[in-house]
């Protein structure tokens, strides 16, 4: 069009013919946005489908990876894949893919006009083009090593950061403050040349790019203006030559820019898919058993008894399980019987065992086969979700979510409504199973009740308060098998006592494993057993234990005597 | 990376956050007038090429002059080569600029975490910290690199299309620019729309990806109570709020470009059309309107970079806020320093001293003894009587809230806190080893330790022994927190740091960790070796220690209850004597365990007590 126009203008034209001219070129500049807002609002789009399918798919499948590969595998490596990884994925599948395609386009269509034009002066002035594409070629590598290089220095910096903060009272103890600022001033040094070496050669490339397309730009004006004085081709149509021309030059330095959104994308995507692929070590087994989830009792009725598909009989057989990665068993040869209903207590010093005992139980480490039974099944046969379901747990640490202390209780079933509406625990389902836990009191004195927030966003609980909530969460579950890991040792004796009175009914009509390190809170179970280095070393209820004189003895009196010197 | 207070957003532009970022460029102040010289230098440069498109057709091509063009040629390529020089300069000074910025930056960072009050770690997470001196810093060098050089150039680009075009015919500059109204009409509509979302994108992203980091830490209690296809609606919904949001963006950002080009695209067509007139009745030429045609497109590009760098200045302004609000926490206070005799006595004095973390929970009432030169005297008490806090204090972590410590009779004010510490041996509880080696961890106390020092050190205290069967013995790299080591030997690494520099008043905080009796030996004896002939205040958890001593102070609930020796505490039957019998108790119950740490103690790594383990939840 700007040919026709140039062309015309040299050879006389009316003005009603340039404000058509001008109208067609404003023209074509529409279609073209038209395409460009098309193009945009479907390949971003997509990108962002894409990105949210991803993520999806990442979540749902680190959720059936084991507590094993998180102790392995730190929190901060796999959400800084699902965030850096994930965005660098989606820059090239978006904006990538789209500039891509821009770039293909909008060169085939500025080289087959400038063909059109002059064939030969198209090759003269593409000429520098290969050398761009080997600049880019050559200088996209190097960059990319260079930017490697600076991301693993600025690894080794945010590690010494990290330590130093970490170890900031050895530092001080030491008077080393000077000294750590000078180590961490040579690693900033490190830093900064590593930088500089990446600026000597990122500073060169894209000056080089805009020269060499400057370049194009003068064989185009010199060539072409010689052809245009030989009459080889218009006026019009050289002018119309370098507008195409320049066109081509935002595409080519653009074409550097694509290229490193694909290295960097696919290096990420590789990152992502090893998660991916991870085989949860830890699943259910081909054709699982599934018993009948048990009819939970309607919520006003709620707590009663009511029969069960699973009883709730556990069972260790001559049980010895090493953690992996370890080289020495942490249970030996445990061999233990538990009626439905019954109630056994693990004492023993820390690192005996008795923790990891309880955590066969649900499969967070998995048990060797035919070793630990519930009402019969190996555990390892069960279908993974209704084993853990037929299981309520009081962690020896509680982890509670960032939402309403509510919701924190019900978080064992659904909660979907607080306001009534089709919930599967009612507020005052949690409001007993809080009283039972001795946390009504407390829950009473946040400022919301029990729609208060809990967390980074909202209150932070005691120790004490944080275990009763967790006892709370596990009552309201409602499972067969109770497994109470050291639960109450953050609250006051006197808590205790309240909080074992009220657990002794759901304890007769569940079955209960209970780990603690007092005698208090142990002395009423059907059956205490000791464990001492991964064995078991003595069982019996409190008042045959205490005739046995052995190590519950031992433990008994040394208690009795710390609870005096408490006192004095 | 999750803290998701941090990431709200503020305005883009602060100008007093401005001002004092760009003090920070005052020692660059000849780079960076350089870069500005450069900078305007490539923009003249960069509107050199339309201007000589010009002259080579109206003058070159239109009147057949070959030589003409030639020359314009020539002309054309030294453009090109100065714009290649300047560019490069201006990446080179800038970046390099930048870069050092970065580095003074973290540097006045990471000095100004060393002097904040010990009291400023307890409520500020690690990893809180580690964003400022790490993230934030960085996000201030997109602001200083990209951003700050590329306004500059655009804003001089700018001009400079208006001076040159201007120059050329003032008339088509009109025509060319009475579509600016129009850029900033859709400038305006879209810049609101897009702060809103924007703003909306960084909140649901920081939902989403505290969500995740939530449930990827408590995952074991996720899994234990049956939440994954809860968690899974849940994370969708709020992934697909992410989604949507951007999207909306997406939608925003998909007519805005095009939208902006085609108003370009309008100006082009204006000039045609008006411009072509006058071409017409010759008023101008036709380079002079090829020449306008390319300064239009020049001018539209910086615009459109507008809302990117809106992005970089208000993530700039949100990472130098933090910065400067750490930067700007109180240092210790520190009172004109006396500067400590080369060796002191090692005279230690508590008068009347009153401590609470968090007032009024006192954790020490009332606390009085004193230490003569060259006694040893043992602090005893239940764990959390108050031990460890002591040694707090005598170390200036925290100053008490009433009553006085005195270190060779002045209080502990005057010194030279660095100075004093020097002079002091402590053995923290917590063992704690730095990345490098183990010869750098033993001469932590002072770097100009010889390696004959070091290892006279290590022998006293049978630490020796086992560093020469490491593989590399003194020069053996220590990890992180010294993992691969065991209780016991982080242990004998700590004593033998200590003893290496001579201190002239030992703190043993001896560790509660468990180790197997011929270890525990093992470390008794060494500790002993330690404390002879010096001052010592030992913070004794195990009441074996104490036969070395010749005083012991019993602590109970932050107070002093019994003072005496061993045998008179013992007589008294009071508190001293019931601690003993527990130990007693616990010590006799410890023969009979099986060894479990192996057979030489010390060398089982700690991996092996696997019970902890499971504190994932």
């Amino acid at each position: 069009m700007l040919r026709l126009a140039v062309d015309d203008l040299y050879h006389g034209v009316t003005s009603l013919k340039l404000a058509r001219y001008a109208g067609i070129l404003f023209a074509i500049a529409v279609v073209g946005g038209v395409f460009k807002y098309l193009m945009r609002l479907g390949v971003i789009g997509i990108s962002r489908h894409i990105e949210y399918d991803l993520r999806n798919d990442l979540f749902a499948h680190l959720q059936t990876l084991p507590v094993q590969y998180y102790q392995a595998t730190p929190t901060g490596d796999l959400m800084s894949r699902a965030t850096n990884d994930l965005s660098a994925v989606r820059m090239m599948v978006g904006p990538g893919f789209m500039y891509l395609v821009n770039t293909v386009t909008v060169a085939v269509i500025s080289i087959a006009c400038m063909i059109a034009i002059s064939p030969r002066l198209t090759f003269y002035s593409l000429l520098p083009l290969p050398l761009v594409s080997l600049t880019a070629w050559i200088f996209g590598e190097r960059i990319h090593r260079r930017f490697e290089r600076i991301q693993a220095q600025f690894a080794v910096l945010s590690a010494r950061v990290q330590e130093s903060l970490s170890g900031v009272r050895v530092i001080r103890a030491f008077a080393r403050e000077a000294e750590e600022i000078e180590a961490f001033r040579d690693l900033n040094r490190e830093y900064l040349e590593r930088s500089e070496r990446l600026i000597r050669v990122w500073g060169i490339f894209y000056p080089l790019l805009a020269f060499l397309s400057g370049l194009a730009a003068l064989l185009a004006l010199d060539l072409g203006g010689r052809e245009v004085v030989r009459g080889h081709i218009s006026l019009g149509q050289f002018v119309a030559f370098t507008v195409y021309l320049a066109m081509l030059n935002w595409p080519v330095v653009a074409l550097g820019w694509v290229i490193s959104l694909f290295q960097r994308g696919m290096a990420s995507f590789r990152r992502l898919v090893e998660i991916l692929d991870v085989v949860p070590a830890i699943a259910s087994p081909p054709r699982p058993v599934r018993p009948e989830a048990w009819p939970r009792a309607p919520l006003e009725a709620w707590p009663v008894a009511h029969p069960r598909p699973i009883r709730g009989a556990i069972e260790f057989r001559d049980l010895t399980f090493t953690y992996p990665g370890a080289d020495r068993p942490a249970l030996r040869g445990i061999s233990l019987a538990i009626a439905p209903g019954q109630s056994v207590a693990l004492v023993g010093r820390t690192g005996s065992g008795k923790t990891t005992l309880l955590s066969l139980l649900p499969r967070l480490f998995d048990p060797p086969p035919r070793t630990v039974f519930v009402d019969g099944v190996d555990v390892r046969d069960f279908d993974l979700g209704a084993l853990r379901a037929a299981l309520a747990v009081v962690p020896q640490e509680t982890f509670l979510f960032s939402a309403t202390v509510a919701e924190n209780i019900a978080y064992g079933r659904r909660l979907t409504d607080l306001d009534g509406g089709a919930a599967d625990a009612s507020p005052e389902a949690v409001e007993r199973a809080a009283t039972i836990a001795r946390f009504t009191p407390d829950v009473r004195g946040f400022p919301d009740g029990f729609r208060t927030m809990v967390g980074e966003r909202g209150i932070t609980l005691s120790g004490g308060q944080r275990q009763r909530a967790a006892i709370a969460r596990a009552l309201l579950r409602d499972a067969p098998i109770l497994l109470l890991d050291d639960c109450l040792s953050s609250v006051d004796t006197h808590t205790e006592d309240a909080i074992l009175k009220g657990l002794a009914g759901e304890m007769r009509r569940r079955t209960t494993l209970l780990v603690s390190h007092r005698v208090s809170t142990v002395r009423e179970a059907d059956l205490i057993v000791v464990l001492d280095d991964g064995r078991i070393v003595e069982r019996g209820t409190h008042a045959s234990l205490l005739a046995l004189d052995g190590r519950y003895a031992e433990l008994h009196r040394q208690q009795r005597l710390e609870e005096e010197l408490e006192a004095s | 990376m999750i803290d998701h207070d941090d990431d709200h957003l503020g305005r883009a532009y602060d100008h007093r956050l401005m001002r004092r970022l760009l003090g920070y460029l005052r020692p660059y102040r000849a780079s960076v007038a350089g870069a500005v010289v450069v900078v305007i230098a490539d923009a003249v440069i960069q509107l050199a090429g339309p201007w000589l498109t010009m002259q080579a057709i109206d003058h070159g091509i239109r009147e057949r002059d070959i030589p003409y063009l030639d020359r314009v040629a020539v002309l054309y390529l030294t453009v090109l080569v100065a714009g290649f020089v300047l560019g490069w300069l201006q990446t080179q000074i800038m970046q390099r600029v930048g870069q050092r910025v970065m580095l003074d930056l973290r540097m006045a960072l990471f000095s100004h975490l060393q002097r904040l009050p010990m009291a400023f770690f307890d409520r500020n997470r690690v990893g809180r910290l580690l964003t400022r001196v790490t993230n934030d810093v960085d996000v201030l060098n997109e602001l200083f690199t990209a951003g700050v050089v590329a306004i500059f150039g655009d804003v001089f680009t700018l001009v400079g299309i208006l001076i040159a075009m201007s120059r050329i015919n003032p008339e088509l500059m009109g025509v060319a620019f009475s579509v600016i109204p129009l850029i900033f009409i859709v400038t305006l509509v879209f810049r609101a729309r897009v702060r809103v979302s924007f703003r909306d994108i960084r909140t649901r992203l920081a939902r989403l990806n505290a969500f995740m980091n939530e449930t990827l830490s408590g995952m074991s209690t996720v899994q234990l109570f049956g939440r994954e296809a809860h968690n899974m609606e849940d994370f969708s919904a709020v992934n697909a709020g992410h989604r949507d949001a951007n999207l909306q963006t997406v939608f925003y950002h998909a007519v805005f470009f095009p939208a902006l080009e085609l108003v370009g695209a309008l100006a082009v067509s204006l000039i045609v059309w008006y411009g072509g007139r006058q071409v017409m009745w010759t008023s101008i030429t036709l380079g002079t309107l090829v020449a306008f045609i390319q300064y239009t497109q020049r001018f539209f590009r910086p615009i459109s970079d507008l809302s990117e760098k809106y992005n970089i200045l208000q993530q700039a302004m949100a990472s130098s806020e933090r910065i400067f609000d750490l930067l700007d926490t109180p240092v210790d206070p520190r009172a004109p320093a006396l500067a400590p005799a080369s060796r002191f006595e090692g005279r230690v004095e508590f008068d009347h001293v009153w401590f609470a973390y968090r007032e009024p929970d006192w954790v020490l009432r009332d606390v009085s003894f004193t230490i003569a030169p060259g006694e040893r005297l043992a602090l005893v008490g239940a764990t959390g009587s108050g031990k460890s806090t002591i040694a707090s204090l005598l170390l200036g972590f925290y100053a008490p809230q009433r009553g006085t410590i005195r270190v060779d009779g002045r209080p502990l004010a005057e010194w030279d806190l660095g100075a004093l510490r020097r002079r002091l041996g402590f053995v923290l509880q917590d063992v704690f080893l730095f990345s490098g080696t183990i010869a750098g961890n033993l001469r932590l106390g002072d770097p100009a330790l010889t390696r004959e020092q070091i290892e006279r050190a290590a022998r006293e205290v049978h630490a020796h022994a086992f560093i020469e069967r490491l593989p590399g013995g003194y020069d053996a790299p220590v990890v992180e927190r010294g993992a691969t080591l065991s209780a016991g030997q982080r242990q004998l690494l700590a004593f033998a740091r200590a003893l290496a520099c001579d201190p002239s008043l030992l703190v043993p905080d001896e560790a509660t960790s468990s180790v197997d009796p011929r270890a525990e030996a093992l470390l008794q004896d060494a500790l002993r070796r330690l404390m002879r002939g010096r001052s010592c205040l030992v913070i004794a958890h195990r009441l074996t220690t104490i036969q070395d001593v010749n005083r012991v102070v019993v602590i109970h609930h932050g107070e002093v209850r019994e003072t005496g020796t061993h045998a008179d505490l013992m007589a008294l039957g009071g508190i001293y004597y019931r601690l003993y019998q527990l130990q007693f108790m616990d010590g006799a119950r410890r023969p009979a365990q099986p060894n479990s740490n192996g057979a030489n103690g010390v060398e089982v790594p700690d991996s092996q007590v696997v019970d902890t383990r499971l504190d994932l939840s």
